[in-house]
């Protein structure tokens, strides 16, 4: 996480708040951090910020969680968005991130992973690579 | 090709079933069928083992004419109407069957499908821009039914009719039930509700099986992530199968080809290693077809179920 996030009415008005919005179709600051999506997520091990964290930061429009393991090691399962008490589908808000990051350019998948993995993965692994 | 004349076509067809023979004459209803990519790639031995448990219960399944790839994960950015088009494009081949319904053995394509009419369905801007870029197509009106093969068994073959046509009834194998995510979430196209499912707990009473619950059976095995970030996935199962186990069950059931192949293929060296069979397999296998299950699965429920041996040696 960044050391120090400076919280300014530029910040929450930045255009990476208003595009992850756009793309997720999310109203961010519906969150309240009661952190449920965290409790329920499994995949938590393998995330540098919980979910809820990765919507604060969202919200505070820290551009950095750009950077974060979060978005990818989210498997789009909505049990997170099954369980948010104010309705807010954190899935989607990690589809925005994943797709922000990769329309502009950051490669995610080495396709030497590939080996001996049906069909059904491969497609669903590049589509969730494909910006 | 109209609806009208591919109607004519197949009733051609239903006349040539029945000059072959009583076999193909037994069939009472037909259904649209979208295999998806799994059910002609790995899953293929799922897929001959759904057809022939359902042939059991007097059902066809038509395969779609020019189906394409669903897709597989269903895109939740607001902007990406692209990836709507290929899932579309399989309604539209329902449409042009003049059929209203099609069945899904996979879970994921039942969410893309599923997901995907419902999409458009709420807002026909949406649907005339996909039917703008598709010109070479009749335009998707809309109103196909997305099934999956286990709300086919609940609300088209009713778990009384299923459990009446079990010729080797599970009896004393204990399978816990495995839905995953796509099939229960999101709550509106979900099969069953996500906290209180019970559709594959009845399937697996009318063939007889104990059901062993399990906290686990709609957590994620972590999907696709199988290709990039395997140890994940492997965490994931490995806490899965010990759940079941711990449960008291023999065997896991699962619904969707790619939680199968991960169940399987992700699963610890160490620590119990139940079988875990695919929901058509253990159909098939209950109403009556042999060669359908894996091994490890068929010895376990032969050394399980008293009828089941009593089946073999009749
Ligand atoms: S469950 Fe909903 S409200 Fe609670 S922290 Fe997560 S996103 Fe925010
Ligand atoms: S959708 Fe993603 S963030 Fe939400 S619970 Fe599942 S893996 Fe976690």
């Amino acid at each position: 996480m960044a050391d120090e996030l400076r919280l300014s009415r530029e910040a929450l008005a930045a255009p990476f708040v208003r595009k992850v919005e756009e793309l997720s179709g999310q109203n961010l600051y519906a969150c309240y951090q009661c952190g449920k999506c965290a409790a329920g997520c499994l995949f938590t091990e393998a995330m540098d910020a919980l979910p809820n964290q990765v919507l604060r930061r969202v919200q505070l429009g820290d551009e950095s969680v750009l950077a974060a393991s979060a978005p990818w090691a989210c498997a789009s399962c909505l049990a997170c968005a099954v369980r948010c008490p104010k309705g807010v589908d954190v899935a989607r808000v990690m589809e925005a991130l994943r797709l922000l990051s990769l329309r502009r350019g950051l490669p995610h998948l080495d396709p030497r992973a590939t080996a001996g993995v049906p069909q059904i993965a491969l497609v669903g692994a590049f589509r969730k690579l494909t910006p | 090709m109209s609806g009208v004349e591919n109607r004519r076509q197949e009733r051609k067809s239903e006349e040539a079933a029945v000059a072959r023979g009583p076999q193909e004459r037994n069939f009472r209803s037909r259904i649209p069928y979208f295999p998806g990519c799994a059910m002609k790639d790995q899953a293929r031995d799922y897929e001959r083992a759904a057809q022939a448990a359902l042939a059991a219960l007097g059902c066809e399944l038509v395969e779609l004419p020019r189906w394409n790839c669903c897709g597989t994960v269903y895109s939740l950015a607001n902007d990406d109407l692209m990836r709507h088009v290929g899932p579309v494009r399989n309604l539209i081949r329902v449409q042009d069957m003049g059929e209203s319904r099609v069945l899904t053995l996979c879970a994921m394509c039942y969410g893309t499908l599923r997901r995907s009419a419902r999409f458009v369905a709420a807002d026909p801007e949406r649907l005339s821009r996909i039917n703008a870029f598709m010109s070479d197509e009749h335009d998707y009106r809309g109103g196909v039914e997305v099934l999956h093969l286990l709300g086919f068994l609940r609300d088209v073959v009713g778990y009384e009719n299923l459990a009446s046509k079990v010729v080797r009834p599970l009896t004393g194998v204990r399978a816990a039930p495995y839905y995953g995510c796509t099939l229960v979430r999101p709550r509106e196209v979900g099969v069953d509700d996500p906290d209180r499912s019970e559709v594959l707990e009845r399937v697996l009473s009318a063939l007889g099986a104990e059901v062993a619950e399990f906290p686990y059976k709609v957590e994620c095995c972590g999907a696709y992530l199988t290709v990039g970030a395997p140890a994940i996935v492997a965490g994931r199962v490995r806490d899965i199968v010990a759940s079941a186990a711990a449960n008291g069950a023999d065997l896991i059931v699962t619904s969707c080809p790619l939680c199968q192949f991960n169940l399987e293929a992700r699963r610890p060296g160490t620590g119990p290693r139940l079988p875990v069979v695919y929901l058509g397999q253990l159909l098939a296998w209950a109403l009556g077809a042999d060669a359908c299950l894996p091994p490890e699965a068929e010895a376990l429920i032969q050394g399980t179920t008293p009828a089941a041996a009593g089946a073999q040696q009749r």
